[in-house]
């Protein structure tokens, strides 16, 4: 449960191995969070010696994105090993390459399904226990990229696209119930997995955007951008013209 | 977001979903709030609560989680009313346990008698005062609520209607009830020791203090000539006059005490707000700035020295009622109460909490500083003798929890506690170190509560069940 300083007990991370993930529930510790549950498939690895010599006890769960049918159950596990969920982060996903998706269009409907589909089956379930237990938060990790679908990488663009609007609507819908939904829009974050990809302007660290969760937690906000120029730099990409912005190479 | 007050539910037998803060805003969670009028009502509605739990709250003054359970059921005991009896031959009165502290002083002061404990607002139901124990200016004299009820009516969880009493059978309970937090069931009915009084008025003497010093050595001196004292320290004022104050001492006024003019009516009692706060207040409207110039005008328009003067009770047992909403100044982020008490001999300790909270630049309204003298066999039950302090402070006050848990440490090493009616924020294990009865306490509550129905969001953040 929040403490009215914005501190939490326990803490789920759906992609327990994302660096952001990471990154966000190692500073939710350092905030005074004591039980965490990693959760991913194969389980998590060893757990990050960082969250258990701040204190924490780590907890790891059997967790795959595609399999939507198991998600309910990946949550029933998680509140077994630590009882109420104050904060869930959903921070799984794939990157990938948008020329190897263009010759292996399987491969991009698979992704497509971990980016997007995948959020709306655990979301969901997710937000059952939130109802239910009538307190928590789950930090969504949506991006830039989907705020408008570039060319450079529309099969993850369009996913986070949806997944943005999707975590919008459920956290309407989650208004009154005394569980809330923080969206996150990062732009580019140097991680393993964007190590492939060129860097993109504007660029952050997972610390910062875990710093921009742990304060968008604490004041309540329903969308946070990190880095924060990203807000008004995205009003104006929006409006930017459609032969302009086919043009952008990033 | 204002959580909508819980007065709206259904009299009986319905429910409906509402967020539930307590007095300092923080934290909302959701349940499903029903609104019983009678005991009968209150076991129905706790047979028919879920896996999430059942919970009493009253007029939800308790500053941080204390009267919400999320997912759960909680009963808005406001509607437990009824005549009060008062039974002048044993000097006592019966009262349902949704009756306001400030409505048994209206009806009593009309027969000439008044309640043994007034805290800080009239503003909380009997149920709730005794739930937290509630202590007020003449703690030094006369401890708590709790060492005052002659007899409470508790329905458990299984339904049952329990009269308890502070001896012999069933006292384990009842003491286990008084500080219990609404843990161990909920309170119907309470009997409350009064005594009588000649007037409604108080014989005050008020001293300004120059610096936290001239403050502990005031009130050292025995402060046994009053029934009644309390200072309010100033802890934003720089260097050297950090804790000045203004320190009032009072006794019940008698007739003859009075002025001509305040004779003919001695017993008129006028209760009431003066202001109300407006609804909504911009988040940092209190700063160290603005507080600190609050602050120091309230300490100048107080007389440096000043003997005999008669005040209205209402105003001097409830100064907070006078601005309805207070609360919602602190802006939409809330507020915290900070209070704890820490044993006579630990002044240093004392001193050291409160310079570390002067800077900080904690913008904190007048702090309340009392002497508190022997406590209840409560288990849970707050007061101690030593010094209390209790200090407002703006929830999103940046660094403000590692700054409390700083300090908790210190009142921890000096044997001092947190008050949980006014708690939001501490750590489950400082709790538990502070109250070292709390393994026997539970022992009494999961006789009277088996099936672990009641819980309050405040048990579950400190493990308290």
């Amino acid at each position: 449960m929040r403490d009215s300083v914005g501190r939490v007990r326990t803490v789920l991370l759906l992609g327990g191995r994302s660096e952001i993930g990471l990154a966000i529930v190692e500073r939710l510790v350092r905030d005074g969070a004591r039980e965490v549950v990693l959760a991913a498939r194969g389980g998590a690895e060893p757990p990050p010696g960082a969250l258990t010599e701040l204190g924490a006890s780590v907890y790891s769960v059997e967790f795959d994105a595609g399999d939507p049918d198991a998600h309910t159950g990946t949550v029933a596990e998680a509140v077994g090993l630590v009882g109420d969920l104050d904060v869930v982060v959903d921070a799984f996903g794939v990157l990938g390459d948008q020329a190897a998706y263009e010759a292996d269009p399987a491969s991009a409907a698979r992704a497509a399904a971990v980016n997007y589909t995948g959020h709306v089956s655990a979301g969901l379930a997710v937000a059952a226990r939130l109802r239910e237990q009538g307190h928590g938060a789950l930090v969504v990790l949506s991006s830039v990229a989907g705020v408008r679908v570039r060319r450079f990488n529309y099969v993850y663009g369009s996913a986070k696209a949806g997944l943005d609007g999707f975590a919008q609507g459920l956290a309407d819908s989650l208004h009154g119930s005394g569980a809330r939904v923080l969206v996150v829009r990062p732009g580019y974050v140097p991680t393993r997995m964007s190590a492939h990809v060129d860097p993109a302007p504007f660029p952050a660290t997972p610390g910062q955007v875990a710093e921009a969760v742990a304060s968008g937690l604490r004041s309540g906000a329903t969308t946070v951008w990190a880095p924060r120029v990203l807000r008004p730099l995205f009003a104006g990409m929006r409006l930017m013209p459609r032969a302009l912005w086919r043009r952008l190479r990033r | 977001m204002s959580p909508p007050p819980p007065d709206r539910a259904p009299a009986h037998g319905g429910t409906r979903p509402a967020l539930l803060t307590g007095w300092g805003r923080t934290a909302p969670t959701a349940a499903r709030v029903a609104r019983p009028r009678t005991a009968e009502q209150v076991a129905e509605a706790l047979s028919r609560a879920g896996a999430r739990g059942a919970l009493a709250r009253g007029l939800g003054r308790s500053y941080g989680d204390a009267a919400q359970a999320a997912g759960g059921l909680v009963l808005d005991c406001t509607a437990l009313t009824g005549p009060i009896r008062l039974d002048t031959a044993r000097g006592e009165a019966t009262a349902p346990a949704g009756t306001t502290l400030g409505g048994l002083v209206a009806h009593l002061l009309r027969h000439g008698y008044f309640v043994p404990v007034a805290p800080g607002t009239g503003q909380v139901t009997l149920g709730g005062a005794v739930a937290a124990d509630v202590h007020g200016k003449n703690h030094h004299a006369d401890s708590s609520i709790g060492a005052h009820v002659r007899a409470l009516t508790l329905v458990t969880p299984d339904g049952s209607a329990r009269a308890l009493g502070p001896e012999g059978d069933g006292s384990e309970l009842f003491w286990a009830t008084v500080g219990g937090m609404g843990l161990t069931g909920v309170v119907t009915e309470v009997t409350l020791a009064v005594f009588p009084v000649e007037t409604a008025y108080m014989r005050v003497d008020t001293d300004r203090t120059a610096g936290l010093d001239a403050t502990l050595e005031l009130m050292s001196r025995p402060a046994s000539d009053r029934r009644y004292s309390v200072c309010w320290v100033d802890l934003l004022a720089a260097g050297g006059a950090m804790g000045r104050g203004v320190f009032t001492r009072a006794d019940h006024a008698r007739i003859g005490d009075l002025p001509s003019t305040l004779r003919r009516e001695p017993l008129r009692h006028r209760p009431g707000t003066v202001l109300a706060a407006p609804p909504w207040a911009p988040p940092g409207l209190l700063n160290r700035w603005t507080v600190g110039a609050f602050n120091a005008a309230y300490l100048r328009a107080a007389p440096r020295r000043r003997r005999g003067e008669a005040q209205p009770l209402a105003g001097f047992f409830h100064p907070l009622d006078a601005v309805r909403g207070w609360n919602r100044m602190y802006g939409p982020r809330g507020l915290v109460q900070y209070q704890f008490v820490v044993p006579f001999g630990a002044e240093g300790t004392l001193a050291a909490v409160m310079e570390r909270l002067s800077r900080a630049g904690a913008p904190s309204f007048l702090a309340v500083l009392k002497r508190m003298g022997e406590p209840t066999p409560g288990p849970l039950s707050f007061p101690r003798p030593g010094w209390t302090l209790a200090v407002d402070l703006p929830a999103d006050l940046p660094g403000l929890g590692r700054l409390l848990d700083a300090l908790d440490e210190r009142l921890l090493e000096a044997g001092g506690r947190l008050y949980l009616a006014k708690d939001s924020r501490a750590r489950a294990e400082t709790v538990h170190a502070m109250y070292p009865e709390l393994p026997a306490w539970r022992r009494v509550r999961d006789r009277a509560d088996p099936g672990g129905v009641l819980v309050s969001d405040l048990a579950r953040r400190l493990r308290l069940v």
